[in-house]
């Protein structure tokens, strides 16, 4: 008899105990597979946003060109190491989860919508032939229209131009808000400076540049029909290039150089 | 198990008894996934082997779940499959993995999956109910490709990426229809293509629940009874 409790309970057991069997061995089987892909794809990216991204070459064996670097947001400052932390597992979103290692944004800065800041940030350096500073690949992330857009922008060694962005993770209406990894608009971006008299004074605006405009390497392509996360990135780039960002980190890497 | 039998369990859900547009099931996802034809032809492999599978195992032992619990059993049986295909996917493709994020998980509850497993699998033989399940992933792709066909060629002017129609902000000459990226655009290619199979195998058309009636403001008095 099929229905008798007994035989339903030995059933149910036996059905549990195979299926989890299956389930956390492929689990368990697939993890490290699962972790370098992660890795790779956010590798990927900061190679491409550093414009040195050679698919013949693995993506492992070029980023090893690039240093990885801690920043202290606070003081511009950067190191090697911090705390216990592995600098290739260390992951800045994670820890603005913990109250120790980040610190809430007062709600009148807090313009890019971000919430926490980490205290220590992470950055890749690329050094040209005789050691020094070519680029600097920074994260940012700010909230568009749907959610949080993450990526990374690079900044030529002048601390001032633009060299490149690249978007990892965004929620953003695809064909509209999601036109933020079109290549051709990425590709504007190239050239443009950040700064003007020590203000940020990037920004995307609405419609297109006029060419003859004079304040145009100031200006990005708006995305059309897409104001909330042109916005969105405008905000982006005027939160991390401010004080509470890397402009710290631009004033003592000059005042190095 | 004749041939004949086999033979019709994999053919006639593909336009005949297609789970999408006879059954109207597993819409959600033919909404969400078919903006990228790339993305539909993973989720569409996804949606056939858990369906396929499903239905063999629940089909083995099918003589041994207490009817009380059957359909918790089969939930268990699906959701372990959509889990593994969850990982072999951030294993082996973490791209579109990541582009399907949480529709790999939503299989779970595809009605597919479910009406095929308590209406065949129940009842049939395991090697049949396995080729059943096969025909109707493969009807449900069939819809799938479709849809993600017409989206992403007159949405985004690519087919699996590559450049099609060049669109105006890439310095080409075709607009893209924004309406198409976006899910609701589903609907109405899935209406059009019922609309499509309906009048070719007119034995799909369903019989009106009511007759429509010219509008008057006189009762109708043969009625009345009734409403009293």
């Amino acid at each position: 008899m099929n229905d008798s409790i007994l035989k339903t309970i030995a059933v149910a057991f036996s059905v549990c105990l195979i299926c989890s069997l299956v389930v956390s061995s492929s689990a368990v089987s697939l993890r490290d597979l699962q972790k370098e892909n992660k890795l790779n794809d956010r590798r990927l990216k900061v190679l491409q946003v550093a414009d040195i991204y050679d698919p013949s070459i693995s993506i492992s064996e070029q980023f090893s060109k690039l240093e990885s670097k801690y920043i202290d947001f606070d003081s511009g400052r950067i190191f090697n190491e911090y705390k216990d932390f592995n600098i290739d597992e260390y992951d800045q979103i994670v820890v603005t989860k913990d109250s120790n290692l980040s610190s809430s944004v007062p709600a009148s800065e807090d313009i890019a919508i971000i919430k926490n800041r980490e205290n220590v940030g992470k950055i890749y350096i690329l050094r040209n032939d005789i050691n020094k500073i070519q680029k600097l690949i920074l994260p940012i992330r700010g909230y568009g229209l749907w959610g949080t857009l993450y990526g990374f922008i690079a900044v030529e060694n002048d601390f001032n131009t633009i060299s490149g962005i690249e978007f990892y993770e965004h929620k953003e209406t695809p064909g509209l808000g999601a036109e933020v990894d079109n290549p051709k608009w990425k590709s504007s971006w190239k050239g443009k400076k950040i700064y003007n008299n020590d203000q940020v004074a990037l920004e995307v605006i609405k419609g297109k540049v006029e060419l003859s405009d004079s304040d145009s390497m100031y200006k990005i392509d708006g995305l059309s029909g897409a104001t909330l996360t042109s916005r969105g990135v405008t905000n982006m780039v005027a939160y991390w290039f401010s004080d509470s960002g890397y402009a710290n980190l631009f004033r003592e890497l000059d005042y190095e150089s | 198990m004749s041939l004949k039998q086999y033979q019709e369990v994999i053919i006639n859900p593909l336009i005949k008894e297609n789970p999408i547009t006879l059954q109207i099931l597993g819409i959600c996802s033919a909404l969400a996934v078919t903006n990228n034809l790339s993305v539909t032809m993973v989720m569409c492999v996804a949606v056939t082997s858990v369906v396929s599978f499903s239905n063999l195992f629940i089909s083995l032992i099918r003589n041994y779940i207490p009817s009380s619990i059957r359909i918790i059993v089969q939930m268990t049986i699906i959701a372990s499959l959509v889990i593994v295909v969850d990982e072999l996917l951030k294993a082996y493709d973490y791209e579109t993995s990541k582009k399907l994020s949480v529709f790999v998980g939503l299989i779970i509850t595809n009605c597919i999956v479910m009406g095929r497993a308590e209406a065949f699998a129940m009842k049939q033989k395991p090697l049949v109910s396995f080729f059943d399940g096969l025909g109707n992933g493969i009807g449900y792709s069939i819809i799938l490709i479709g849809v993600a066909f017409i989206r992403e060629l007159f949405g985004a002017g690519t087919l699996f990426g590559y450049e099609i129609l060049p669109l105006v902000s890439n310095g080409g000459w075709y607009m893209g229809n924004n309406l198409l990226l976006l899910p609701p655009s589903s609907f109405i290619i899935i209406g059009l293509f019922i609309w499509l199979i309906r009048s070719l195998q007119k034995d799909q058309i369903e019989e009106d629940d009511f007759v429509v009636t010219k509008h008057s403001t006189t009762p109708d008095l043969s009625k009345r009874e009734i409403n009293v």
